[in-house]
């Protein structure tokens, strides 16, 4: 792998972005490889929360006072940045939820409403478990009927096995962007072309891909976009659910209280256009105007850069890993993001993860909340690296150091 | 010895280990000792399900003194677990049930049995002292 000098200043400007790197974890370097599970935070971030609760606390869209109307203008100027990035066709198609599990919750509670009984859903078998249970209580609640889209052995979805499911009584296809347990990114386009050639709509789970990669919404035509902003560098508590306003029109609220109403009355209550309609209760104020911060970190970034700087990573690392004995890696995808799942012989995930937490590496050990995909690979877990924009070469080489360790200790 | 002798008999072996490594290194052989529950005899009602490490627990009384057999998929685990049988074996329900149990955060392994850890072991603890209270 090429480590340019102009590449690593890029790097290392970067990182000193994100106060958390520098800390220290069991008295060493921290080395944070669970990118997957949420990412770090740049000041940018950090400080407009500060700065939210020391200049700006208010509540929004009822004030007529200067705080509520400028936290007001902020949580909506979040969501248009946030809508501008994606490239969504109107701003009000920009849903702030609680975050990915929340937005999939909502397609199922309200979408689900418009489904009956024999209505087909399909996801595919590498889904994580916030895209395979509201699915399964709506087919208890409904009788609509959950179909599962098989995957090959390296992790890729049998796209053959999909185009045969496909059918008129498919009315919605769920499938993840990118795996979060495999790195495996899925054929997206592909998928929802197909799925709208009969006559389906389709949820894209977004929670790794907002991360890594450059998201269209026009272009990709799907119906649905979830994602969650701690995925992003932005806080918890705070992500994304972007539908077709002409779809959104069409359902019905999925909680009500405040801000989602435009009348009340004991006879006949109302509800407030888009994005609000789906917005009941005093929101995440901070969060979404944090997440909008997130987002002009995310475009202050060349992707392009960044791309090949997380490719070269994943490939060093999967080679490196190769060299060791007994290592099996789950996922071999041809087209893979910066995600690294495996195992080292019979060792237990949980030992490995524990050693290398006491050396300062932040990993994922477990089954990633994908239970069904552990089975099909008829494994308990794994140990999974995954990578961000602030993750280097060297960080891996101390990696492997610390692995072969943590391997010796244990056999 | 009593109680909390033998949890203090654990802090001095603890005490001597200089790093992270020589202790671990320490659990992990304990792990092979742990009393294990023959493969068929791992029914369900026995599995202490954690998001992590499966744990495997059963308790028997014999002449008034609490007996515990535990196994885990998980080799760190099983050597934690070893050590609180080494404690609380042989030793009265109401002991265990009443006196306190202090040596796992005085070793430095407090952190395996918090609730996010999820390997199972504090809810080990638990059901080894409701197993006990069942028997006093």
């Amino acid at each position: 792998m090429k480590d340019t000098t102009e590449y690593k200043a890029s790097i290392e400007n970067i990182r000193s972005q994100f106060p958390i790197l520098s800390k220290k974890v069991n008295g060493r370097d921290l080395v944070y490889f669970d990118n997957a599970a949420t990412s770090q935070k740049p000041y940018t971030v950090i400080k407009r929360i500060d700065n939210y609760y020391k200049n700006e606390n208010a509540n929004i869209h009822r004030g007529v006072h200067y705080l509520s109307q400028k936290a007001t203008e902020d949580y909506e100027s979040a969501r248009n940045i946030i809508g501008t990035y994606l490239n969504a066709a109107d701003t009000s198609e920009i849903i702030f939820t609680k975050g990915t599990t929340d937005g999939i919750n909502l397609i199922a509670s309200s979408f689900g409403s418009m489904l009956n009984e024999g209505d087909e859903i399909l996801i595919s078998a590498m889904e994580h478990h916030s895209n395979i249970v509201p699915w399964q209580l709506l087919e208890t609640q409904r009788g609509i009927k959950l179909r599962i889209i098989p995957i090959h052995e390296n992790g890729e979805i049998d796209m053959d096995a999909y185009n045969e499911m496909l059918n008129s009584k498919t009315k919605l296809v769920s499938v993840t962007h990118i795996s979060n347990t495999l790195g495996s990114i899925n054929p997206i386009g592909e998928i929802i072309d197909k799925a709208h050639a009969v006559g389906a709509k389709v949820l894209i789970d977004g929670a790794q891909s907002i991360q890594h990669d450059q998201i269209d919404l026009m272009a990709l035509n799907c119906d649905f976009f979830v994602f969650s902003g701690h995925k992003v560098f932005g806080p918890t508590g705070i992500g994304v659910l972007y539908g077709k306003s002409e779809i959104l029109n069409l359902m019905p609220p999925y909680q009500g209280g405040g801000d989602m109403i435009e009348k009340v009355s004991f006879e006949k209550t109302t509800f407030n256009v888009l994005p609000f309609k789906f917005e009941a209760g005093t929101p995440n104020i901070v969060g979404g105007i944090a997440l909008g911060e997130a987002f002009n970190f995310l475009k202050s970034l060349n992707f392009n850069e960044l791309h090949k700087h997380e490719m070269n990573l994943l490939k060093y690392a999967e080679e490196e890993l190769n060299k060791l004995d007994n290592i099996r890696i789950i996922g071999t995808a041809k087209n893979k993001t910066s995600v690294i799942s495996f195992n080292v012989g019979e060792l237990h995930p949980f030992d490995i993860g524990t050693l290398l937490d006491k050396q300062g590496f932040a990993v994922r050990t477990g089954h990633h909340c994908t239970q069904p995909l552990m089975d099909f690979y008829k494994i308990p877990g794994t140990i999974r690296i995954s990578f961000s924009v602030y993750n280097t070469k060297q960080e891996i080489d101390l990696f492997l150091i610390a692995l072969k360790k943590a391997i010796d200790i244990l056999s | 010895m009593n109680y909390s002798e033998k949890q203090n008999s654990i802090i001095e072996d603890f005490s001597m280990f200089e790093d992270w490594m020589e202790k671990y290194e320490f659990i992990i052989e304990l792990g092979k000792e742990v009393n294990l529950i023959p493969e068929q005899d791992k029914s369900d009602d026995l599995l202490i399900e954690g998001c992590q490490s499966r744990v495997w627990l059963k308790s028997e009384v014999n002449n008034g003194q609490m007996y515990y057999f535990a196994d885990s998929d998980a080799i760190i685990t099983k050597g934690i677990i070893s050590l609180l049988i080494k404690v609380m074996n042989g030793e009265t329900p109401s002991t265990i049930a009443k006196e306190n149990l202090f040596f796992i955060e005085k070793i430095g392994l407090q952190e395996h049995l918090s609730p996010t850890r999820a390997n199972g072991l504090l809810e080990m603890v638990k059901r080894m002292k409701m197993d006990a209270i069942k028997n006093i």
